[in-house]
């Protein structure tokens, strides 16, 4: 890397800017791991949805008005009055609802490869922060069309915070800022929505992927490819992010553009899980909806808060399940990262994770009856389960790897 | 920084009094802004009591008040539903009303001033939903006998019509009953107690 100065307008910036020093650090010659397949398709691809998100609601707020004599109405208004109106709503609804999909495939992708283990950990809190924030972000978002279900979600939310023992009623009141969700509580979301969260998240996200330059990324097979390096001093596994991952990736953009597509052009509401149908009503504090269920990307931790028959533990079981993610690194004591070089139990076991926080995600859009709650209740044991068998299974060497090979395999 | 000859613990005092006076100033700055939350005097004054005229509000029936935002509902039970209360004694969690869900006055089997007449806010303590008003038809999940009462579809709690809570559901306490006392035969003033406490 020599220090080659282009001359022109590029130099003239060199000069005062590190802009091709960036560039080199961060793209053209940021070496990645050469064996990256499905899984890492999500990291750029949530990026993108950041940056649709931000755009559409940059447009939407141009005709929002968070009042709560207006606020449904003049969401009414972008949807049928404004030109193109429609579009930029769905585009900004259904990618809530993508930024979810490919988040979370995103972080089991992380589970899979181990890739939350040394020296990751920093990297992988970072990621948990935004993905508290983008459910602070989404709910939030989901207040401002005032519909019933805008009204009375937040009304369940917000109650969380009351919940809290000694502190929380007045907690509540002081989220709410009235005795009652009113226009006072959809104002103060619509400034946190629109300006302070998503400025947090852009500040986190460039920390997150600052740390993941730092220490590199993971790869499938779980192998510290810095550990084989060239004369040059470049990993023999790794290519340059530019050209190789950024063409890789435009690809997962295409099929990613047309899938959102056929969301925003032919499903928007999703049968009712992008929007559901009580939102098209407005927002009317005296008579409740006959069937709340949250979004469906709420709808795991809502099944656990359920799940405990009694208001605070609820509550702090639904805390808690957000809250071991961030420890997840000291859980996982194991030797190998990679799911490949795992042992069978823990192959299983991440299997039946998946499988119960599908179930969960069911379960919390369904009324709560009694074969419901029960499931509900096994569904938590199995979230809470994976986590203590990770670390009993592998604090006590019990964990049966295979053997890491030394390079990449493709 | 150039550490010869300096006078380190001078430069330590001074570093801590600068931080010690920022900080204070800065918790000084955080209460304007934690404050600027709170309910403002216009949300404050909102919450001011409703009087309720209750004439003509036959056994059986609801009326669905608003005070400070939430629903208070005033119902007149039959005497049958008033029988009811006492025999479910054992599903309820806390039959007793022990928990401060209500004023003292109101800490009866009946929970209300008058037998007949319940007053009490329209919010399940779960989680803040409205329940719905079941007095005949016995809501989807229960099993056993249904006195009447109310279920919230949120969760799926039930309460008696003394807004007592059953066991086993996700809510834990009684609804709340609201200060309130008669003006007239025919007038409840709702949101404060007789004494004039809110």
């Amino acid at each position: 890397m020599s220090e080659t100065r282009s001359g022109g307008l590029v130099g003239w910036i060199d000069d005062r800017f590190p802009l091709t020093k960036m560039w080199r650090e961060h793209v053209s010659e940021y070496y990645a791991p050469k064996n990256f397949n499905f899984w890492y398709y999500f990291g750029s691809l949530a990026l993108l949805t950041l940056v649709i998100q931000v755009v559409s609601g940059i447009f939407l707020t141009m005709n929002y008005i968070p009042s709560g004599d207006r606020a449904f109405e003049s969401v009414e208004y972008i949807m049928r009055d404004v030109e193109w109106g429609w579009l930029i709503r769905y585009i900004h609804t259904t990618g809530a609802s993508a930024f979810f999909v490919v988040v979370y495939l995103h972080m089991f992708r992380a589970l899979m490869y181990g890739s939350y283990q040394k020296p990751r950990e920093l990297l992988w809190i970072f990621g948990c922060l935004i993905f508290v924030l983008l459910m602070a972000e989404a709910f939030m978002g989901y207040m401002l069309p005032w519909g019933q279900m805008s009204y009375w979600g937040g009304q369940v939310i917000i109650s969380l915070f009351g919940a809290i023992p000694v502190i929380g009623p007045d907690l509540a009141l002081w989220i709410r800022g009235d005795y009652v969700i009113s226009e006072a509580t959809l104002n103060r979301f619509f400034a946190l929505h629109v300006v302070a969260v998503p400025l947090v998240i852009i500040f986190l996200v460039v920390a997150h992927i600052l740390a993941l330059h730092e220490v590199g990324s993971n790869n499938p097979d779980g192998i510290d490819i810095k550990k084989n390096k060239d004369a040059n001093g470049i990993p023999k596994d790794g290519i340059p992010f530019h050209p190789y991952y950024t063409v890789k990736d435009l690809i997962g953009v295409g099929v990613y553009f047309i899938l959102f597509s056929v969301v925003v052009f032919y499903i928007p509401d999703f049968w009712g899980m992008f929007i559901e149908h009580p939102n098209f009503e407005e927002a009317n504090p005296q008579v409740t909806p006959d069937h709340i269920a949250p979004v469906w990307y709420f709808a795991a931790y809502y099944a656990i808060l359920r799940a405990i028959p009694d208001t605070f533990g609820g509550v702090l079981a639904m805390g808690l399940a957000v809250m071991i993610l961030f420890v997840l690194p000291w859980l996982d004591r194991g030797k190998v990262r990679s799911i490949r070089y795992r042992g069978l139990s823990f192959k299983i076991a991440l299997g039946i994770f998946a499988v119960g926080f599908m179930l969960l995600t069911y379960l919390g859009t369904q009324p709560a009856t009694g074969l419901n709650t029960m499931l509900s209740r096994l569904g938590t044991v199995i979230y809470f389960g994976y986590f203590i068998f990770l670390f009993v299974y592998t604090a006590f060497g019990l964990e049966r790897t295979k053997p890491v090979p030394e390079r990449v395999t493709s | 920084m150039n550490q010869e000859g300096a006078d380190k613990s001078r430069r330590r005092f001074l570093t801590a009094a600068t931080s010690v006076v920022g900080g204070a100033g800065a918790a000084f700055l955080a209460v304007p802004f934690i404050s600027y939350w709170r309910p403002s005097a216009r949300a404050q004054a909102a919450g001011a009591p409703v009087e309720v005229d209750i004439t003509g509000l036959e056994p059986g029936e609801l009326i669905n008040v608003k005070w400070r935002g939430d629903p208070v509902w005033l119902f007149r039970r039959t005497d049958e539903n008033l029988e009811d209360l006492e025999g479910i004694r054992d599903r309820l969690r806390d039959p007793d009303s022990d928990e401060p869900q209500q004023p003292e006055y109101a800490r009866n089997t009946h929970r209300s001033i008058e037998p007949e007449l319940m007053v009490m806010v329209g919010i399940c303590t779960h989680l803040g939903c409205s329940p719905l008003f079941r007095p005949d038809q016995t809501p989807e999940g229960m099993d056993g006998e249904w006195p009447g009462g109310f279920f919230c579809p949120c969760h799926g709690s039930y309460f008696d019509l003394a807004g007592r809570v059953f066991r086993g559901v996700p809510a834990d306490k009684n609804m709340e009953v609201p200060p309130y006392y008669f003006m007239d035969d025919d007038t409840v003033l709702v949101g404060e107690d007789e004494e004039g406490d809110a």
